[in-house]
């Protein structure tokens, strides 16, 4: 009982936890590793951390081994009965650690705030893209006030070199609940909170996709609320942006013949002209042609529905804000903010029951046909 | 007597009635109805650690479902609701319905008995507080029949246990099971609150002749700075509570955003409370390592003014953190700087701690008891707890940090690998004074290093998918991440803890019946409580015990060296 109980195991456990952090380190390939930073404020808070890791290695390999060689060399021996000397204490020694953790105290605030501050007070350079990241339960809006355009979950941000730097300052805001915006390579986390506008930036080095999500429990579906970041070259950028901005307008015009309704496009259609009649009525009034599954019927079930109480679709009656606009959902990798790929048969199984993606998340299944669904899928895969 | 002739333990002779109290046998009823309508602080004592290691059961099983679930990506062993429920209660469960009435039982049944006194300052107080926090516990529970949660799922709360605004608002939560939540802690507040005035009032109005303030062994002194900490922090709590149901049902907009309440306002009062109340969980963890530590040391507390110090600026300065929880929130950077000074410096008082633990140990003869294993784990735990601690308070390391898996290592690390720790040795150290039987020490072995084991193979792999950003609360994710082996690690030590906390229920129970008599002093320990016998009788000392010094037992049994010498 008395033989070592405790003696191996915390350098056991230290070179463990040693070992495993070399691990975690050499695999800051993954996605989401907050030691692979790309952008300069991860990069300072990843400089910062292995600065704080190094001070705090030590400090744990100093106490930890003089409790070890205290547990070891002052263990009781057998059949001594005598008590040891009984010291009270020591002013000296019990000033020294005092003093020695305020010096360290000292050096790790002076290093914390010199990060803290350049990052949250750098001043925002003239070539800076705007964007305004709005959370939803369980989903990501994007704007770009200097474009115009309005995207959802895929967020795509210019490269931003030391040459041509194009920092993105993101005003954060949510529409319902507390969120957190939270893509560890680009950076560290920052809340959207309803009434509030918080702010942060980035400047990613490198293109590529990255990956994050909500880091605050927002509800059910908090899980899946996830998050790409597309970093494009600026060229790729402002194809980009020019194809949802540029679509915009064509569509409006395209679909303007479309529209069954003679009020399509204008602002103000809040209540779907056809709202009761909406099951297999466009069936009704003509023959076949009018059922099949194709884009313009399915466009005809789509305005017939709540669909445009909540989606907005440039160009046409739906005008909705509290779901994600879908303008240029075919220019999306992903559905229901990154729960499923974006297939045609996603797609189709997504509106037919957004619950079985995401049990708890707000769109509702509308208990249209299979073949209304199918409809709405063709429309929606138009949406390029 | 002889004692005469010992001035220093002149006092204690008179109160040595080491005759173990027989409580009368009745009929089952009688004894049951004596338990009900006890004021005796050693029964009420007991009844809040009974209450809290049923709750922890409850909270155990919590657990390891939300460790099923998570053992792989993608899994669907609960829905996304369940899940939310689940670690919701296991949050609240675990901090209220544990942590506090266990801490408080311990306070309960040994601070009057440390400082001689016959029972609290304000007995009744002491039942009534038991009860309305038992009270809240079971309303707590009840939600699982009565409430219904977010999106009208039905049972129980589903917000967090930190219950951000405006999740919690009648919008979004449009069930009672936030109602439920609300007020359970409410009542159980109000439990918290009694005690702690009942614990202030019986430290510095109970004390036997001689026994001074700096006296005062260092368990009362911590459960004083406690229960100031729960005076101060508790009220906060109690008063946003009253706010959300003032918005939940009469039309308010504290914290309702949509009418331009304020959902930081909620977490600035929610960390008002919550960050001392992790002082108030942590303090008794090392009331109890102050008393264990030296015993088993076989020497006094290296620096005891030293550790009253340290232990009440602790308490200070930890009202002056709480925005550390918030650094993501969007404070200015000058807020920011400030907690993160104001967090690190909380490392100070608590590294003299640290340090004065080690020196106690230095120049002992250690003997390694299951109370002791348990400590020394402790000490070492507590130092990867402060470490992890200090890195979450570099704000700008913290953005990355924040609600990530990196900080729920981390608390655990303190809650568990500190707080239940200490609270299993105080089990195995004093069970022999609250029940005349020694705890089997065969079992508490066993129970020891699984535990270990469990505790490191789940709280040390937490910390790195949080490094590879898995955030908290999540009930499922990604395969891609590099997560999954990890999480699988973390779920395993998981059931290991399960299955040693089982061999411990099945220790207490065995050895309550079969255990080995434990006589009055077991441990050979210095403190008051040890001078009267196991169990102790109802009104503790048969007379006034008087001391001279801090460890009265210590003068009786050295008159040679007795303490009193010295100070």
């Amino acid at each position: 009982m008395r033989s070592r109980p405790k003696s191996s195991s915390p350098l056991c456990r230290f070179s463990a936890a040693v070992f495993a952090f070399c691990a975690t380190c050499a695999h800051a390939s993954l996605p989401t590793s907050i030691f692979a930073p790309h952008s300069t404020p991860a990069s300072e808070e990843n400089k910062l951390s292995y600065f704080v890791l190094a001070i705090s290695a030590l400090i744990f390999l100093g106490v930890s081994s003089l409790l070890v060689y205290a547990l070891l060399r002052y263990r009781a021996r057998p059949n001594d009965d005598t008590e040891p000397p009984q010291v009270f204490g020591s002013l000296q020694i019990e000033l020294s650690w005092t003093i020695i953790p305020i010096l360290i105290i000292v050096v790790l605030f002076l290093g914390t705030a010199r990060v803290l501050f350049s990052v949250q007070d750098a001043p925002k350079p003239p070539s800076a893209l705007d964007v305004v990241v709005i959370g939803h339960q369980f989903w990501w809006e994007f704007r770009y006030p200097q474009y115009n355009v309005v995207a959802a979950n895929e967020l795509h941000l210019p490269v931003s070199t030391r040459s041509a730097p194009r920092p993105a300052y993101m005003k954060l805001t949510s529409a319902d609940v507390v969120h957190s915006f939270w893509v560890p390579q680009l950076g560290g986390k920052t809340d959207l909170l309803p009434n509030r506008v918080n702010e942060m930036w980035t400047d990613p080095q490198q293109t590529g996709m990255y990956v994050g999500q909500c880091a605050q429990f927002c509800g059910p579906q908090h899980a899946k609320m996830l998050l790409r970041v597309y970093v494009d070259t600026p060229e790729d950028f402002q194809k980009w942006i020019s194809g949802q901005q540029r679509m915009q307008a064509e569509l409006g015009q395209a679909r303007a013949s479309l529209v069954s309704q003679p009020d399509a496009g204008s602002s103000n259609p809040a209540v779907p002209p056809h709202a009761p009649a909406t099951h297999a009525a466009p069936a009704a009034q003509s023959g076949d042609a009018s059922d099949a599954i194709d884009a313009r019927n399915g466009q005809l079930v789509f305005e017939q529905q709540a669909c445009i109480n909540c989606h907005t679709i440039n160009g046409t009656i739906a005008n909705g804000r509290y779901g994600p606009d879908l303008t240029h959902l075919m220019s999306r990798a992903t559905l229901a903010a990154g729960a499923a790929e974006n297939t045609p048969g996603n797609l189709q199984a997504w509106i037919a029951d957004p619950s079985a993606f995401k049990p708890g998340c707000l769109m509702p299944a509308m208990h249209l046909s299979d073949r209304q669904n199918a409809q709405i899928t063709a429309y929606l895969l138009t949406l390029k | 007597m002889d004692g005469q002739s010992m001035p220093a333990a002149q006092g204690i002779e008179g109160a040595l009635d080491r005759t173990p109290a027989h409580s009368a046998r009745g009929t089952y009823l009688e004894v049951v109805h004596s338990w009900i309508v006890t004021v005796d602080h050693k029964k009420l004592g007991i009844l809040y650690i009974a209450y809290a290691l049923v709750f922890l059961l409850v909270a155990g099983v919590e657990a390891m479902l939300i460790r099923i679930q998570l053992i792989r990506p993608h899994n669907d062993f609960v829905s996304p609701f369940t899940f939310n429920r689940l670690f919701t209660m296991h949050g609240t469960t675990m901090v209220f319905l544990v942590g506090m009435p266990i801490l408080f039982g311990f306070g309960n049944y040994l601070v009057p008995l440390m400082i001689g006194a016959r029972d609290m300052a304000f007995p009744r107080l002491n039942a009534f507080s038991f009860w309305i926090a038992a009270f809240g516990g079971l309303l707590l529970y009840y939600s699982f029949i009565g409430g219904v949660g977010l999106a009208g799922t039905g049972s129980a709360p589903d917000v967090a246990w930190f219950a951000y605004a405006p999740l919690t608002e009648k919008a979004f939560s449009p069930g009672h099971t936030v109602d439920y939540w609300a007020v359970a802690l409410l009542a159980s507040g109000i439990g918290s609150i009694g005690t702690a005035i009942n614990i202030l009032a019986t430290v510095f109005c109970m004390r036997c002749k001689g026994m001074t303030l700096l006296r005062i062994p260092l368990l009362p002194w911590l459960y004083a700075t406690t229960s100031f900490l729960v005076l101060v922090a508790v009220s906060p709590l109690t008063a946003c509570q009253a706010m959300l149901l003032i918005d939940r049902y009469l039309g308010g907009h504290f914290f309702d955003t949509q009418a331009g309440g304020s959902a930081i306002l909620w977490a600035h009062f929610f960390w008002i409370f919550g960050h001392p109340e992790v002082y108030v969980l942590v303090l008794p963890a090392f009331a109890f390592a102050n008393e264990i530590i030296p015993v088993f040391s076989r020497k006094a507390i290296f620096g005891y003014p030293a550790m009253v110090a340290a232990s009440v600026g602790i308490g200070f300065i930890s009202l002056g953190v709480w925005a550390h929880h918030m650094f993501t929130i969007g404070l200015t950077s000058f807020g920011n700087a400030f907690f993160t000074l104001s967090t690190m410096l909380v490392s100070i008082p608590t590294g003299i701690k640290t340090f004065n633990w080690l020196a106690t140990l230095w120049g002992g003869k250690i003997r390694f008891e299951t109370p002791m294993l348990f400590s020394v784990a402790f000490l070492f735990q507590w130092v990867i707890a402060g470490l992890t601690g200090i890195m979450l308070s570099v704000s700008a390391w913290n953005w990355q940090l924040h609600n990530s898996y990196f900080v729920v290592a981390h608390f655990h690390y303190v809650l568990v690998g500190a707080i239940v720790f200490m609270i299993f040795a105080a089990l195995y150290y004093w069970y022999p004074k609250m029940t005349g039987r020694m705890l089997d020490e065969r079992l508490g072995k066993w129970h020891f290093w699984l535990m270990v084991i469990g505790f490191h193979m789940t709280f040390d792999f937490m910390h790195f998918p949080g490094l590879l950003g898995m955030p908290r609360q999540i009930y499922t994710y990604e395969p891609d991440r590099g997560w999954n082996t990890l999480n699988f690690i973390v779920s395993i030590g998981g059931f290991i803890q399960a299955i040693a906390i089982l061999i411990f229920v099945y220790n207490l129970v065995h050895s309550y019946f079969r255990g080995e008599e434990a006589g009055p002093d077991p441990w050979d320990a210095w403190t008051l409580e040890w001078a009267t016998s196991s169990p102790p009788p109802s009104y503790n000392f048969a007379t006034d015990p008087q001391v001279a010094s801090r460890r009265p037992l210590w003068d009786l049994k050295h008159p040679e060296d007795p303490d009193s010498a010295f100070e």
